[in-house]
Parts: structure tokens; C-alpha cells; sequence
């Protein structure tokens, strides 16, 4: 890995921190926590227009900026640090790729410049009933009817941020039973996009059934390959949010006073806050160096994997004890840990809890990426 | 002097002066009056004024023709980095040259029953009797104190001090009737490690480093040269050029040295051997043994290349971030869990010790040994203060031992004074 950023990528990442800090206040993400619609428009924009943002992994050649993994992974990092609530991950990093890597010129110069402004939304939509994306999982129909026009049947459920999505990349099974991705436009005929209500307001998940609904067949796809940039994008993303987990432990502890001293200075609380910054760290640079991998090429499914997983655990860690820390009030509506406490939860276990990323991450290291034995 | 007239020079001193068939000793007397041996330390005291830097090249040209360099390892290092900071003209002329040359070896005399993670704490005592010191006291944890020629002894040498102040830092005979050195067994069957007894043992006193209460600071450089040499690897065996009796000898000094450290691999927990010894056992096909490879390998991986960062960063001049000071308290995690993870796999044959265990009782090794790395080089429970204080900032601990040391709580079986 660089195991440094460099004096552009340091800019870059203040730069966003500021933006952030400013445009995603907690008062804002409470409100697009009770806002169906789960994003605010104006930032999105600004996100677009002035930090050209949605087209950061996007290739130049579309509009985007074509830059590599770790620049993604910084902007993930600091939205999952103010807990940005927006369509981001589905349609500027998943959406994105799966039709980078996938559809063909026509479609990639119709929707990659569209991406990369922000004018359009997408979403993908692969998920039924496996937290791991793989081909097993897909009972979704696609077939040709007699004018050509493909159809697909079937249920998807845990879309993030379909609500939202004008465009939804869908995956099914062709007649050969091979598994290929789908563009469906949000008003097609047959297709219902329902919310599922979820603990985690603040990303927001979608059922979505299609009923011999219309779509374009884009490409053979690698839901796996697909998977792997996800979780590297999502990793990051975490470790924002463990980051402000944490500082906000160290915050309160030196703040409050119990016995005559400053919480913080009780041996008790001191060491758990040095094992918390531990894990935080070597997270991070699991997280860091799964970018990397994925950034110069390299086969990155056995460091994506163990980023999902050293990320997950602790985030969540970070999020139980910065609750308890805070005492009662890190249990109240009011104080703002349980925003990132439900981030934290909702980001552990879509795509795949931990234990399954550790089973992933050892396939790869022991029989590599073309592993035909696959788990889900 | 430019890097190829450096090589000219040391080339030029070693066509003229290298012998393989010199005794060691010899060999090496001549290496320390020329300078070459420790090319970085002061011309006056056997160096040449270089940068460290330089002595790489000179290492390298030593090297080259296959001639031994100075003695550099062990615990005279110490002495030596501890005397060029503090040590008077006398007793730089006196010791170095004996250090550089092999013919001295030496141990530290700091950590005591009563004080272990508290140093400052010492309670051995140095009562000045006209022109000597006469010590009094007990030392633990001395590594190859049974070899050694001098110790490097902290003492107590003014009660009525705050902890800090009342501290003298000696030079100690270690061959004298006042001194028994005593080899302590640890729970994995090693002995890398002794006590030390004194019983109105006598240090001159010309033999003080510093001054009488000067004893912490000069113990600080000492300790801030361990800590750095803490993860560089230990005298690799040098490769012999020849059947010369002067390579027989320095492959034995280097068995001497290298014997207390031969368990350190296993201490650590040998995370290399696990995926292999799973492999061969069978155990891989095991969900939740799989699980527990996993875990270790994620926690092994992310500690590599959080130290990785600290290096990048620390190498680029760039301010330490937490990187830096998490890798000793990671270790531990790293060590515990691969003790449990190579007993699941190994099952009942990890029990076994004798010709018929696994990899010849590695295994059992690893579970006898992995509970010195979370206590040696500072505790986790030090760490961890040090971690939220110095990286986090957290408030330090009220502290109950400020006054006089005579007036401090401590250990009932110090309670001398």
C-alpha cells in the first residue's frame, strides 16, 4: 500500500471534511431521517457541481474524473464521518461500476456523464434473499418476448436508496441460467418499489417486484467483482463514522465530571478508549489498503472482504461504547450517538455480516478469486 | 568525505589490516583504535565522527571481505549509548574499547520485585562510605547478568527525594563476593533472565554515571535505545567465510548472545506456522477453526500495515499520528490469539512436548510463552495509560507518590527505611 496520501489527496480530504461538516450537521440528518424521500437535492448538487463528487471513479472519457479507488475511499470516509444520508453508495460507487464494467458504449455514454453530474440517479438492485451477492441467490426471471424486448419477474429486497433511483440496475437469470445485470427505468410498467421500514433510517432500504417489467440487458455480470468494489467503498465509508464515534467518546469522557474528576481520567475508561483507538486503527488501515488493492488492479477480494470485516466490528464496537461512555443520556432520542449506533448496525450487517466475510476472505486466500465453491 | 572516498579509505585500512587468521580479540582491538568499528561515535572515544548513515558503507566494505566488526550486540550496546550521553572523559576511555572489542559483556540492573512497571520505584540502596558505595538491594529480570563483566545498576541513593531525584546510576563490578547472580526459570522451561542479590557489594566512586540523583535521567536514555531496538532482529548468524578459528569464536559469541531469545518467536505466537499446521491437520475443513484463522489473520494483517503507516509517516518527517505507539498492545492481541487458535488446531497432540509432538513441541512452546508478551517491555495495562495519555490525552492519574520516597506507600517487603 502508499501508506500515505499525498499532499493533493490530504487537500482533497479537508476539503470534503469542510463541506460535510457544514452541509451534514446532525440537525440535517435527523430531518432526512423522518423524510421518505432520504436526501436533500440542493447538497446533492453541490456535491456534483462544486467537488464533482458523483464522477470521482467515473471514467474521463463519461464526464467523471477518473480517479482511482483511494480518492472514492476518501470521499466515503468523510461522508460516513458526518453521516451523510444520500443516494451515494447506490448510484455514484454501485450503479456507476455495474455499468461501467458491464453495459456496452451505447448505454455507458447515454448514463456515466448523467452519474457523474448528479442529474441521474441509479440504484442496484441485486439482493433476495442472501446477504452475500452471488449468483445462487438470484431467482429473478429475465426473458425475451416475441418483439425482443427483455421482461424480467421476480422480487428484490434491501435496495438501498431506490426510493430515490430513476434508474435501477437489476440482476437475473437468463434462459441459460447465467446471471446477467438489467437497466429498468423507475416508471416501467409492472414495477413496484416499496419501503421497508428499517432500524437505520438514515440509509434507506426498498422492495422492489417486477412483474414481466421491461428492461435492457446490459452485460454478463460479476456480482462478485461488483461486491468487492462495493464493500471497499462501504469500509471506508464505516470508518468515517467509527472515527466520529470515538472522538466523540473522548469529548464527553474528559467533559464529565463524576467523584470529583474527569471521567476520562479513570483507568476503567482510559483503557477502553485505548483498546477502541486500537481497532479503530488497524480497521482503517485495512480499509486503507483494500483502496489500495483495489486502486493498482490487484485481485482485491481477499482485502475487501477483511476491510467488511475489521470494519464492521468496529464500528460497532465503537458505537456500543461510545453509548455506554456517554452513560443514560447515550441511550436518549435526543443525544446524537444512536444516529451513527444505527449506521453502524445497518453497515455490520448488509452485504454480509462479519463471520461471512472471514469465510469469504479465507476462500480467497486459499483457492483464490476464481473460486468456483462459493458461499452465500 | 563523499561516499566513494569513504569506501577508498575503509578498503585501504582493510587490505592492510584484515587477517583471518587474528584471534578475534586481537582483530578487534585493532578495529576499535582505528575508528572503523564504530565509525559513528566520536573520533576521540574509538569513532570516527561519521554519520550513522556512513557506518552502513563501512559495514558494507567490512562485509565485503569478509572481516568481523565490532561487538555490537546484547545488552553492551546500552552501556555503550548510555556512557557516550553521560559518561565522563575517564570513563569513555575506560569501558568503550573493552565493549567494542567483545571482551566485556554487560547487564542492566534496573527492574526490582518491589518495582516493575513502577522503575522509578527502585528501592536498592547506595550508602556512600568515603570513597565507595556500598549497595544493598535485590534486581530481577537481568538478562545475561550470569555472563557479565559490569552491571549497569540504578540505586537509591537519597531518601528524603521525590521518587524521581533520589536516584544514582553506577557502574558495578559484577565480580565481586557482594554480588550473587542467580538464573530464573520461566514457566516455558527457558532461563533467559536472572536475579541479582547484593550484599554490601562496593562500587568506587569514580564508577557513578552523572551525578548522585541524576540516576533516571541517565536510566532514560538507556531505556529510549531499548525501546527502539525493541523489534530490530537479533544478530542474524553470520554466514563463515572460512574454517578460521576467528569465525569459530564469533559464532560463539553470537550462540552466547542470541541463546536468551531463542523462545521470542514462539512468545510472539508464530502466526506464520498457522494456516500450514491447519492444512496438515485437517482443521481447515472446520467452520469455526476457519473462523478463528480469520480473525487472527485480519487482526495480524491490519497491525502489519498500521505499522507500515507509522513508518511511511515517520520516514516522510510527517508528525506521529496513534499509528506509532499501538503496535506493542497489538502484539499482545496477536500473541494470545494465536496460542488459542494453534491449540484448536492441533487438538490434544498441542499437549505434547516430547519427539513425537507437533513440529517437534513448537506448538507447546507457543502456548508456555505467549504470556510474557502482554507483561515484558511495559504491560499492557502501561500501555494502555501511555496510549490514552500520551496519544489520546486523557487526564493522567492522580498520583499518590510525590513527596519524599521514605513517605511513599510500597511494597511491604521493601519497606527498608
Amino acid at each position: 500500500m502508499e501508506f500515505m496520501l499525498s499532499e493533493d489527496q490530504q487537500q482533497f480530504r479537508e476539503n470534503l471534511a469542510r463541506f460535510f461538516h457544514d452541509r451534514s450537521p446532525t440537525t440535517e440528518v435527523r430531518r432526512l431521517m423522518s423524510d421518505p424521500v432520504g436526501y436533500d437535492p440542493a447538497v446533492w448538487s453541490q456535491m456534483s457541481d462544486q467537488l464533482g463528487l458523483c464522477g470521482i471513479a467515473i471514467p474521463e472519457e463519461y464526464g467523471g474524473a477518473g480517479f482511482g479507488a483511494q480518492e472514492l475511499a476518501i470521499a466515503c470516509e468523510e461522508m460516513g464521518r458526518a453521516l451523510y444520508c444520500g443516494p451515494y453508495l447506490a448510484s455514484a460507487v454501485c450503479a456507476a461500476y455495474a455499468i461501467t464494467t458491464t453495459a456496452d458504449e451505447t448505454f455507458k455514454q447515454q448514463w456515466l456523464p448523467q452519474l457523474a453530474s448528479g442529474t441521474l440517479i441509479a440504484c442496484v438492485a441485486i439482493t433476495e434473499h442472501a446477504p452475500l451477492w452471488c449468483d445462487e441467490d438470484i431467482q429473478t426471471i429475465a426473458k425475451v418476448d416475441d418483439g425482443g424486448q427483455h421482461r424480467l419477474t421476480g422480487e428484490k429486497r434491501y435496495v438501498v436508496d431506490a426510493q430515490v433511483a430513476e434508474l435501477m440496475v437489476v440482476a437475473a437469470q437468463q434462459a441459460d441460467a447465467s446471471i446477467a445485470l438489467y437497466a429498468v427505468h423507475a416508471d416501467a410498467p409492472g414495477l413496484t418499489c416499496t419501503p421497508m421500514a428499517s432500524m437505520d433510517p438514515t440509509r434507506k432500504l426498498n422492495s422492489l417486484t417486477l412483474a414481466d417489467t421491461p428492461a435492457i440487458h446490459l452485460g454478463t455480470a460479476d456480482l462478485q467483482h461488483l461486491m468487492d468494489y462495493t464493500l471497499v467503498a462501504l469500509a471506508n465509508e464505516m470508518m468515517g463514522g467509527a472515527q466520529t464515534l470515538l472522538q466523540s467518546a473522548l469529548d464527553y469522557t474528559q467533559l464529565r465530571v463524576q467523584f470529583g474528576r474527569s471521567i476520562a481520567s479513570f483507568q476503567a475508561i482510559k483503557h477502553r478508549l485505548a483498546e477502541l483507538l486500537l481497532e479503530v486503527e488497524l480497521a482503517k488501515s485495512a480499509a486503507y489498503q483494500a483502496a489500495y488493492s483495489m486502486a493498482v488492479g490487484e485481485d482485491c477480494r481477499e482485502h475487501a472482504s477483511l476491510a467488511k470485516a475489521a470494519a464492521a466490528e468496529a464500528y460497532l464496537h465503537a458505537a456500543t461504547e461510545c453509548i455506554q461512555l456517554h452513560g443514560g443520556i447515550g441511550f436518549t432520542w435526543e443525544n446524537d450517538t444512536h444516529l451513527w449506533f444505527k449506521r453502524a448496525k445497518s453497515s455490520e450487517v448488509l452485504l454480509g455480516a462479519p463471520a461471512l466475510h472471514r469465510e469469504r476472505m479465507l476462500q480467497a486466500m486459499t483457492t483464490g478469486a476464481c473460486a468456483k465453491e462459493r458461499i452465500g | 568525505m563523499n561516499t566513494e572516498q569513504l569506501r577508498e579509505a575503509v578498503r585501504a585500512w582493510l587490505a592492510a589490516n584484515w587477517d583471518a587468521n587474528l584471534d578475534l580479540i586481537e582483530w578487534r582491538r585493532l578495529l576499535a583504535d582505528s575508528g572503523w568499528g564504530a565509525p559513528d561515535w566520536p573520533s576521540e572515544y574509538f569513532g570516527r565522527d561519521l554519520e550513522a548513515a556512513q557506518s552502513v558503507i563501512v559495514d558494507e566494505e567490512l562485509a565485503r571481505v569478509g572481516a568481523i566488526g565490532a561487538a555490537h550486540n546484547g545488552v553492551r550496546m546500552l552501556a555503550a549509548v548510555t556512557l557516550l550521553a553521560h559518561g565522563n572523559h575517564e570513563q569513555k576511555r575506560q569501558y568503550l574499547r573493552r565493549i567494542l572489542t567483545g571482551e566485556d559483556q554487560w547487564c542492566q540492573l534496573f527492574s526490582e520485585p518491589g518495582s516493575g512497571s513502577d522503575l522509578a520505584g527502585a528501592t536498592t540502596r547506595a550508602d556512600l562510605d568515603g570513597d565507595e558505595w556500598i549497595i544493598n538491594g535485590q534486581k530481577v529480570w537481568n538478562t545475561s547478568a550470569h555472563h557479565a563483566n559490569y552491571g549497569l545498576l540504578i540505586a537509591r541513593s537519597d531518601w528524603d527525594e521525590p521518587k524521581h531525584k533520589g536516584l544514582s546510576y553506577f557502574i558495578l563490578d559484577m565480580h565481586q563476593p557482594g554480588v550473587e547472580v542467580r538464573q530464573l526459570k520461566q514457566m516455558n522451561g527457558h532461563a533467559s533472565f536472572n536475579e541479582v542479590f547484593f550484599t554490601d557489594a562496593r562500587v568506587p566512586r569514580a564508577n557513578i554515571i552523572g551525578t548522585p540523583g541524576d540516576g533516571w535521567q541517565v536510566a532514560m536514555t538507556t531505556l529510549a535505545y531499548e525501546r527502539r531496538s525493541f523489534d530490530r532482529p537479533r544478530n542474524p548468524a553470520a554466514k563463515s567465510p572460512s574454517a578460521a578459528p576467528i569465525y569459530q569464536q564469533f559464532q560463539q559469541e553470537l550462540a552466547v548472545a542470541n541463546e536468551p531469545y531463542k523462545w521470542y518467536p514462539q512468545r510472539a505466537g508464530r502466526v506464520d506456522l498457522v494456516l500450514q499446521r491447519a492444512k496438515d491437520t485437517g482443521a481447515i475443513d472446520d467452520p469455526v477453526i476457519r473462523q478463528d484463522i480469520a480473525r487472527l489473520h485480519i487482526l495480524a494483517q491490519s497491525a502489519s500495515w498500521t505499522a507500515q503507516r507509522a513508518r511511511a509517516l515517520q520516514k516522510a518527517g510527517k508528525p506521529q499520528g496513534p499509528e506509532g505507539s499501538l503496535g506493542k498492545l497489538a502484539a499482545s492481541h496477536i500473541g494470545r490469539l494465536a496460542a488459542r487458535v494453534h491449540t484448536n488446531i492441533s487438538a490434544n497432540d498441542a499437549l505434547l512436548t516430547g519427539s513425537a509432538s507437533p513440529m517437534n513441541g513448537t506448538i507447546a512452546e507457543i502456548l508456555v510463552s505467549t504470556p510474557a508478551g502482554s507483561i515484558a517491555g511495559g504491560t499492557d495495562e502501561i500501555q494502555r495509560n501511555i496510549i490514552a495519555e500520551r496519544v489520546l490525552g486523557l487526564p493522567k492519574e492522580p498520583r499518590f507518590d510525590t513527596g519524599p520516597f521514605r513517605d511513599v506507600p510500597r511494597n511491604s517487603s521493601t519497606k527498608e527505611q
